[in-house]
C-alpha cells in the first residue's frame, strides 16, 4: 500500500494535472465506446437479424469523410484557438451517438450512419486532444505525458467490454447497454468541461489553411510526416496479425478475442516506462526499436512461429511508437498551429494504414501470406534507413 | 471543491437515470409466458409450422430457447449463445420431442441453422469477430454435422473449390447458408471471396464444391429439389429474393420487393417463408402473387 501510494504521488508530481484530466476523459470515454464495440455485433445479428458483412463494404466511404472532418476540425481548433471546445464537440457527438443507436431501431442504414457519426466524433477530438497534451507538458517530458495518457486510455478500452457484458447479463437488454454507455460518455464530457484547461495562443491572422500547409516547408516536420506515412504503408493492421496467427498458427477461434486483450495489457504496462525512456534516451532510438519489434512480428508470422510472442511484441510496438511519435511531433510545431499539424500527421498515417490493409489483402489473396510480409518488413527497414540518412 | 460536488452529483444523476431506464424498460415486458403444460411438440409430425418467438426467444409452444432454430423429419437444431468477450456458442441437436441429444461447441454469433429434409444433416453459420481483414468486418464460419456418423466440420472453408473449371485458392473464402438435398449428400451454399459472392454446389461425400453462378446468397432448396430460392444483391444494395430453376437455369425475381436478409424456408412445395421487419412473411416461389403476413413477432420458421 505504502509503495503504491508513493509511486502514484510521484506520477502526479511530474505529470501535469491537465494531462491527467485528459487521460481521465479518454478513460471514461473509452469505457463507453468499447461497450458499444463489444455488444454491437451481438445486437446486429441476434437482436436485429442483420448480416453485418454489409457494414464492412461501406467502411471505405466513411473513412474518406472522416479524414476530411479530422483536417477541418484541426484547422478550426487553431483558427479560433478553441482546442477544448472542438475536442468537446467530438466527445459530445460520440456521446449523442449512443442514444442514436436507440433511435435507429432496426434500420441497417441508420445504424451505419450512427456508427459513422461516432467515428467522425473520434476524428474530431483526437488532434485537439493530443495538441492540448503536448501544450500541457514540458517538451522534455512529453514522452511520459503521452505514455500516461495512452495507458489511461487503454485501461478504459479494457474495462468497456467487461462493463458491457456485465450490464447485458444483468438486464438482458441491449438498449440498456446503450443507455449506460451514454451516461458514461456524458460523464466524460462533464469531466472535460470541468477539469481540462484550454490552451490559447494569439489567433494566427485571417482564416486560411496556408500556414498549416506551409509547415510542410519546414524540413524536419516534412520528414517526420513522410516517415509516419511511409511506415503507415508498411504497418500490418491488427486484424491481419490475428488472422495470420489463427490461420498459420492454428489458434482456436474461441481465443481470438483474447489476443487484442494481451496486446492491450502489454501496451498498458509499457506505455509510461517507454515514454519516460524516450524522454531520457531520445525519442528516435525508442521509435526505431519499436519498429524493429514490428519487423520481428513479421518474421515470426512469415517464418511459422513461434506465435505466442506476437501479441506481446505488438503491444511493445504500440507502446514504443504511438505516444512517442506525438511527443516527437509536438515540439516541431508552433503552438498556434499544433492542432492542424497533428491532424495532418494523424490523417496521413490513417490513410496510409488503410491503403496498407487493402494492399496486403490483395497480396495475401494472390501470392499467399509470406511475400507481403517480407515486402512490408523490408519497407519498414528502408523507411527508417532513409529517414536516418536524411536527418543525419 | 465545487467541481468535485458537481461531478459527484452528475455521476449520481447519470447512474440513477441509467438504472431507472433499465428497471423501467425491463419491467413489465420481461415476464415470459411459459407454454401450457402438457403441450407436446412432435418434430416428426408433418405439416407443423414452428417459429421462434422474437420477444421471448422460445420456440413457440415449447420451453426451448434459441437464437436460431430449424427442424425437419423429427430432428431439430437450436443455436444458443452467451454473449461475452469469448461468446459461448452451442449447436444443440434435438430429438422429435425437443429433447437435447447432442451438443456441439462452436464459436461465434449464430446466424443460420438448417436440417436436411431427412433430418440427418445439420448445418449452421456463425459470425466470428476479430477474424477479419477489416477492423469492423466479420467473417463467417459454417459447420456441418452428420447425425448418423457423428462427424462434425466446424469450419468448411478448407473444402476444395472449383471455379471456372479450375481449383480455386484464396485465403479470404467465407461460406454461409447451407441447404442440403434429400440425398443428404448434395448441398448448396454461398461462398464469398474478393468482395464477390457465388452460389456453390457441394458434394459432401467427395468433399468438393464448385461455383454455379455469381451473386446468390443463403440458398434454400425446394422439397422436390428442383428450385433454389436465394437472396440476390441488387445494384442499390438491397437483397431481393429470387428463384432459380435448377433444370432450365432460369432465374425469376419473387413478388417480395422489400429488402430481405434471411435464408428462406419452404412453407409448402410452392411457397417460401422468411423473416422481414421482425415478422414472418410468405410469398409464392414462382414470381407470382404477393407477400402475405404469416406470423407476427417471430423468426426462424420451419415446416416439419
Amino acid at each position: 500500500m505504502y509503495v503504491s501510494r508513493t509511486s502514484l504521488s510521484r506520477i502526479t508530481l511530474t505529470v501535469p494535472a491537465n494531462v491527467l484530466a485528459l487521460g481521465a476523459v479518454s478513460l471514461i470515454t473509452d469505457v463507453s465506446s468499447e461497450m458499444i464495440t463489444a455488444v454491437l455485433p451481438f445486437y446486429l445479428v441476434l437482436s436485429l437479424g442483420l448480416t453485418p458483412l454489409a457494414f464492412g463494404l461501406v467502411d471505405g466511404l466513411y473513412f474518406g469523410v472522416t479524414a476530411l472532418v479530422r483536417l477541418a476540425a484541426g484547422h478550426a481548433a487553431d483558427r479560433w484557438q478553441r482546442r477544448k471546445l472542438v475536442a468537446g464537440l467530438g466527445y459530445g457527438l460520440s456521446a449523442v451517438c449512443r442514444l442514436g443507436l436507440l433511435a435507429a431501431g432496426g434500420s441497417a442504414a441508420l445504424i451505419g450512419a450512427v456508427v459513422a457519426a461516432d467515428r467522425t466524433g473520434k476524428g474530431i477530438r483526437t488532434a485537439p486532444r493530443d495538441a492540448l497534451i503536448s501544450l500541457s507538458a514540458e517538451p522534455g517530458r512529453l514522452g511520459q505525458a503521452f505514455g500516461v495518457h495512452r495507458a489511461m486510455d487503454t485501461v478504459g478500452a479494457m474495462l468497456g467490454p467487461l462493463a458491457a457484458f456485465a450490464v447485458l447479463h444483468l438486464t438482458g437488454a441491449y438498449d440498456t447497454v446503450f443507455v449506460v454507455s451514454f451516461a458514461i460518455a456524458a460523464l466524460g464530457v462533464l469531466v472535460l468541461v470541468l477539469y481540462v484547461r484550454d490552451h490559447r495562443d494569439t489567433v494566427p491572422g485571417p482564416p486560411s489553411i496556408r500556414p498549416a500547409l506551409a509547415l510542410l516547408r519546414e524540413r524536419r516536420w516534412r520528414r517526420l510526416c513522410l516517415l509516419a506515412c511511409g511506415l503507415g504503408l508498411v504497418t500490418l493492421s491488427d486484424p491481419f496479425v490475428y488472422l495470420l496467427m489463427q490461420k498459420q498458427g492454428g489458434i482456436e477461434a474461441a481465443y481470438l478475442p483474447l489476443l487484442p486483450l494481451a496486446t492491450a495489457a502489454v501496451y498498458l504496462a509499457l506505455a509510461v516506462p517507454l515514454g519516460r525512456l524516450a524522454d531520457r534516451a531520445g525519442r528516435t532510438p525508442v521509435f526505431v526499436a519499436g519498429h524493429l519489434t514490428l519487423v520481428l512480428v513479421y518474421a515470426l508470422l512469415a517464418g511459422a512461429g513461434p506465435y505466442w510472442p506476437v501479441p506481446v511484441l505488438l503491444g511493445v510496438f504500440y507502446a514504443a511508437t504511438d505516444g512517442v511519435l506525438m511527443a516527437a511531433a509536438g515540439p516541431l510545431l508552433p503552438a498556434e498551429l499544433r492542432t492542424s499539424g497533428l491532424a495532418l500527421l494523424q490523417t496521413g498515417q490513417a490513410v496510409a494504414r488503410m491503403v496498407s490493409s487493402v494492399l496486403y489483402g490483395a497480396a495475401w489473396s494472390f501470392t499467399g501470406h509470406v511475400p507481403g510480409l517480407v515486402a512490408m518488413g523490408a519497407g519498414v527497414l528502408v523507411s527508417l534507413a532513409l529517414w536516418r540518412k536524411a536527418t543525419r | 471543491m465545487r467541481k468535485g460536488l458537481l461531478t459527484l452529483a452528475a455521476t449520481l444523476l447519470l447512474a440513477g437515470g441509467a438504472t431507472g431506464y433499465a428497471v423501467w424498460s425491463g419491467g413489465p415486458g420481461a415476464a415470459v409466458s411459459e407454454p401450457r403444460d402438457g403441450s407436446r411438440t412432435d418434430l416428426s409430425e408433418p405439416g407443423r409450422l414452428l417459429v421462434r418467438d422474437t420477444a421471448t426467444g422460445l420456440v413457440r409452444g415449447t420451453r426451448t430457447r434459441c437464437e436460431r432454430f430449424y427442424a425437419a423429419a423429427g430432428t431439430g437444431v437450436c443455436l444458443t449463445v452467451t454473449p461475452g468477450a469469448v461468446p459461448g456458442t452451442h449447436a444443440l441437436i434435438l430429438d422429435r420431442t425437443m429433447r437435447e441429444i447432442d451438443r456441439i461447441e462452436i464459436t461465434g454469433i449464430p446466424n443460420r441453422a438448417r436440417v436436411s429434409p431427412s433430418g440427418r444433416m445439420i448445418s449452421w453459420t456463425v459470425f466470428v469477430t476479430g477474424d477479419s481483414y477489416n477492423e469492423n468486418g466479420f467473417s463467417t464460419w459454417t459447420g456441418i454435422h452428420d447425425t448418423r456418423t457423428g462427424n462434425t466440420t466446424v469450419n468448411m472453408e478448407e473444402i476444395p473449390l472449383i471455379k471456372d473449371g479450375r481449383r480455386y485458392h484464396s485465403a479470404d473464402v467465407n461460406y454461409w447458408g447451407v441447404t442440403f438435398a434429400s440425398d443428404d449428400n448434395r448441398f448448396y451454399a454461398t461462398v464469398s471471396t474478393k468482395g464477390r459472392t457465388y452460389l456453390v454446389e457441394g458434394d459432401y461425400a467427395a468433399w468438393e464444391a464448385r461455383v454455379l453462378r455469381e451473386n446468390a446468397e443463403c440458398p434454400s432448396l425446394s422439397p422436390d429439389g428442383a428450385v433454389l430460392v436465394y437472396k440476390k444483391r441488387m445494384p442499390a444494395g438491397a437483397w431481393r429474393l429470387h428463384a432459380l430453376d435448377l433444370t432450365t437455369r432460369r432465374e425469376t425475381p419473387l413478388a417480395e420487393t422489400a429488402d430481405v436478409d434471411d435464408q428462406a424456408a419452404w412453407l409448402d412445395p410452392r411457397t417460401v417463408m422468411y423473416a422481414k421487419d421482425g415478422d414472418i412473411w410468405a410469398v409464392p416461389a414462382d414470381g407470382t402473387g404477393a407477400p402475405r403476413l404469416l406470423m407476427k413477432d417471430a423468426s426462424s420458421p420451419a415446416m416439419t
